[in-house]
């Protein structure tokens, strides 16, 4: 009971709060309150995942693991924007109440925590996520093989869409006027048509794919058909 | 796994090839004397910032008493009422309402004045020192800790690249710092913008909005409101329950409403946005015409052949693509054919999806290379 049949019966009862709320007015009210509690458990989320982080790092540094020097790294950097973030250390008051510290700006630039995000967030995510250029083609030249049709349309896509958004792209078709019948030779009118055409339909597919699969594994949750977040109690 | 890493891994192989350790101390040579060449000898120097630093000051003032003041009352009964009921604020001290003598300053509070920031580079200090009056609120100065964090950004962004070569110390350090500080800028983005506004706002809103958020909304129905908010933080108790050694179970209620919510509100979002506007878009005419102009000058409508074979392929695209996405046919036929023609369809799609995103992972890296060339090295 305890269990199963009432995270069941929550479930569904959150579920199909949800969709009538879309279609009855009266329940629109119903609609933002079950959005709040549900930002809110998101939030408590992100403790959950800090708490997990401190248990594994700790445990990591008791046991003197190896690399338990980077635990304490990342503790130690938690830590720190933790606080500064929490008590808005050092925050820019609040023009119109300047007098209370906990209306202040924490997330500007002069603020300890906003100087970590610009200073160290920013900077760390996004050369993290530009690294993947190198491994992105690094992976492609290892995987791709002309060894089919299928293969060679994804290949020659990629090359013409790459070399599209290149200066050699405009050195090599440029020349082809606009207005002329072999304008679809150029690289740029090849990578419009590609994207606004081909790319267009594939994904547009695959979003109505998505779309029946997300409705029908919602259906399957709400009528208690799926089961599977039960399985760990 | 091979015999001979696996002879590697026992112990008994060639140890594995080392760097050159004099390359390496030769590279860290040359970049410590070219960096500080840079830094103490170049007149422009590196990672240099300003900041244009502005003095706020505020008072506390409240309604001066003839504002107050009924319509037909005397000044004089005005002047003795208490100033209690008068709404307190804080303004400028060069307020209009102060000059004019609607607000007076209220006894015995001294006025709180700080400083603002913005950091600006070398370059954009010489375009504003025009604009500064001498003596004003607003100047500028050297902003060390905004040249701090310049380096420091520089160096995060160096021993993240230095994983291109291999896995190494530096790296690791980076990756560690970011673990540690994006874990707690979501937590104190989430407390700060949905726990305390939301929930600790709904269960004691004067304490909020006296220590906190002054600005939190006044609910008309404070009750109701704190009643509720007992649901998500008895939820939130439970999901934390999570990390507690025994009676995992109880983390399975909050967990089953985040499904539930999320179930909901997806089911109809991905039938509203997805499908139904998909398949909206999908509907297009096949043969496409376009206004223009005759001869004689007149309107005509003539037959636009690269935008009817765009809709043809548009629409043999999706259906042949979802064509290949019916399993429940056994693809044979012309079933199968279609189904193959989908499958060509979609590899275009990935090939162009894969295009895109190796050109925008090389932006944010040339992104990366500018902010180290051009804000820290300052070349």
């Amino acid at each position: 009971m305890m269990r199963r049949t009432i995270p069941m019966l929550i479930l569904a009862s959150a579920g199909l709060l949800l969709i009538v709320a879309k279609f009855s007015p009266f329940t629109v009210s119903w609609q933002e309150t079950v959005l709040g509690w549900f930002n809110i458990l998101a939030a408590v989320a992100f403790v959950l995942g800090a708490g997990n982080l401190l248990a594994v790092n700790l445990e990591q540094i008791s046991s003197r693991r190896p690399g338990w020097a980077y635990a304490a790294i990342t503790l130690f950097a938690f830590a720190v924007t933790l606080v500064v973030g929490m008590f808005k250390v050092g925050a820019v008051p609040n023009g119109m109440h300047p007098d209370i510290h906990l209306a202040g700006a924490h997330d500007v630039p002069q603020a300890p925590f906003g100087w970590i995000y610009d200073y160290m967030l920013v900077p760390l995510t996004s050369t993290m996520f530009a690294m993947l250029a190198f491994y992105v083609a690094s992976a492609a030249f290892r995987a791709f093989r002309a060894k089919n049709i299928e293969a060679i349309l994804l290949l020659g896509t990629a090359f013409i869409i790459l070399l599209s958004q290149t200066a050699a792209g405009m050195f090599l078709t440029g020349w082809i006027p606009e207005d002329s019948v072999f304008s679809f030779l150029r690289l740029d009118v090849m990578k419009r048509g590609i994207t606004e055409h081909i790319q267009t339909a594939g994904m547009r597919a695959i979003t109505i794919g998505i779309a029946l699969g997300v409705a029908a594994t919602s259906l399957r949750l709400i009528f208690g058909i799926d089961k599977s977040y039960l399985s760990k109690t | 796994m091979s015999d001979g890493s696996q002879a590697a891994n026992q112990g008994g192989a060639r140890p594995a090839k080392r760097p050159n350790t004099f390359l390496w101390i030769a590279l860290a040579v040359f970049g410590i004397v070219g960096l500080s060449l840079n830094a103490f000898m170049r007149p422009e120097g590196m990672a240099k910032r300003l900041s244009v630093v502005t003095t706020v000051e505020r008072v506390l003032v409240e309604e001066a008493p003839a504002a107050l003041a009924p319509e037909g009352s005397q000044p004089a009964e005005a002047a003795a009422a208490p100033t209690a009921t008068a709404k307190r604020k804080w303004v400028d001290p060069d307020d209009a309402g102060l000059a004019a003598g609607t607000l007076r300053r209220v006894e015995g509070v001294d006025p709180i004045s700080w400083e603002t920031r913005e950091s600006i580079k070398p370059s954009e200090a010489e375009l504003l020192a025009g604009e500064i009056k001498p003596g004003g609120p607003v100047r500028i100065e050297p902003s060390p800790i905004d040249s701090l964090g310049i380096w420091v950004a520089a160096l995060l962004t160096l021993f993240i690249l230095s994983f291109v070569y291999r896995d190494n110390p530096f790296y690791k350090v980076a990756e560690s710092i970011l673990i540690g500080v994006s874990a707690a800028y979501w937590m104190v983005v989430g407390f700060w913008s949905t726990i305390v506004p939301q929930l600790l706002g709904s269960l004691a809103p004067e304490v909020v909005r006296a220590y906190a958020m002054p600005s939190l909304p006044v609910s008309s129905t404070p009750g109701l409101d704190a009643a509720l908010a007992f649901v998500p933080l008895l939820l939130g108790f439970m999901l934390l329950w999570r990390l507690a050694p025994k009676g995992g179970w109880i983390s399975v209620w909050p967990i089953a409403f985040v499904i539930g919510t999320t179930a909901g509100i997806r089911l109809v979002g991905a039938i509203e946005a997805d499908l139904m506007r998909q398949l909206v878009a999908a509907m297009k005419p096949l043969v496409v015409f376009e206004n223009g102009v005759g001869a004689a000058g007149e309107a005509v409508r003539m037959f636009d052949f690269w935008g009817t074979v765009g809709s043809v392929v548009g629409v043999v695209g999706v259906l042949s693509v979802l064509t290949y996405f019916f399993f429940s046919v056994d693809h044979k036929g012309a079933v199968g054919k279609t189904a193959r023609v989908g499958i060509w369809f979609l590899m275009i799609s990935f090939g162009s999806a894969f295009g895109l995103t190796v050109m925008g992972r090389i932006t944010l890296l040339l992104q990366r290379f500018e902010f180290l060339f051009t804000d820290w090295l300052n070349i």
